[in-house]
């Protein structure tokens, strides 16, 4: 199986780099970008073949390491191993 | 008094922490390497400054799932005293071993400079030789010192005195200009409900001895000693 898991900052947080990126592409001539929140993409590729047991562990994995809740959400989807990431 | 300091692949700041509980303070210091378990005997763990494992993926996010770690947090829940210093601080929010989270600072930019910083709860075990109200001056170096916290957590951490420092102007204000990353409240330092884990972003270890500018940061070092 492979995944792609999206991290992504709860809404209410602050986002300084977001912020930042959305000035210059402002002054870089884009006009109407009126936010940018930056986030983290992850690609994963598992032994597993049940979808269900995947969708465990991708869970715990989100959970315990690549997010951290206090401040960001995820979600990840699930596809089959032939498919290109 | 019998000191550990924590060394992860990338702390930087290990060596400096070591020097100023044994050659300052002359007490009992020693490495803790970090793929190890913690023996008995120690009375405080220092978690030091630097960029534990590069700081990927998060500040301070993969030392906590170092081995020594688990047995950080036994030492902690047993009463032991525990103190994180910049990175050390973003690992013990990370192991959540305090509430909250780090953020990269509001500028975005690394900033290392003198701080004036104010002791707002004297009564834990490493500030109990400061007055409250104290100004400090002490220096800061960090990207992701911006603190975090939720309104019901900020109300908590305020309800029980949590909050151990605040960023404030030389004169002791606390407002917006004295705030040099954006921390939430000019939160510079917390504990947990019990006093005994002290997590900081300013750096007392570089600030212990009159020849590095000024000896404001031994007493959180010294209060532990009687």
């Amino acid at each position: 199986m492979k995944a792609k898991v999206y991290v992504t900052l709860k809404e209410g947080v602050l986002d300084p780099q977001g912020k930042t990126i959305r000035h210059a592409l402002n002054n870089i001539g884009f006009q109407g970008v009126n936010e940018v929140r930056m986030g983290k993409y992850f690609e994963i590729r598992l032994d597993d073949q049940d979808q269900e047991a995947a969708s465990e562990k991708l869970k715990r994995i989100c959970h315990e390491m690549l997010s951290n809740p206090v401040i960001e959400n995820y979600r990840f989807e699930i596809l089959p191993e032939k498919v290109d990431l | 008094m019998k000191y550990g300091v924590v060394v992860f692949p990338g702390s930087n700041w290990d060596h400096d922490c070591y020097h100023v509980v044994k050659h300052v303070l002359r007490e009992s210091v020693e490495y803790l390497w970090h793929e190890k378990e913690i023996t008995n005997g120690f009375d405080c763990l220092v978690l030091p400054g630097g960029f534990s494992y590069g700081d990927y993926l998060r500040a301070g996010a993969l030392a906590m799932f170092s081995k020594i770690m688990r047995s950080v947090k036994d030492f902690a829940d047993r009463g032991g005293l525990v103190v994180g210093i910049c990175n050390g601080f973003q690992i013990l929010l990370e192991a959540g071993l305090l509430p909250g989270a780090m953020q990269r600072n509001k500028t975005l930019k690394f900033i290392s400079k003198f701080t004036p910083v104010k002791v707002v709860n004297n009564a834990i075990p490493f500030t109990r030789k400061y007055q409250a109200g104290e100004v400090l001056n002490i220096p800061i170096a960090h990207a992701e010192g911006n603190y975090f916290a939720s309104d019901e957590t900020l109300k908590r951490l305020r309800d029980n005195g949590q909050i151990v420092f605040q960023y404030c102007s030389p004169e002791g204000e606390i407002d917006g200009a004295s705030n040099p990353n954006g921390s939430i409240d000019n939160i510079a330092g917390i504990c947990n409900e019990k006093g005994n884990v002290l997590g900081m972003m300013p750096h007392p270890e570089r600030c212990a001895e009159l020849i590095l500018g000024n000896d404001h940061g031994l007493r959180v070092f010294s209060s532990l000693s009687s």
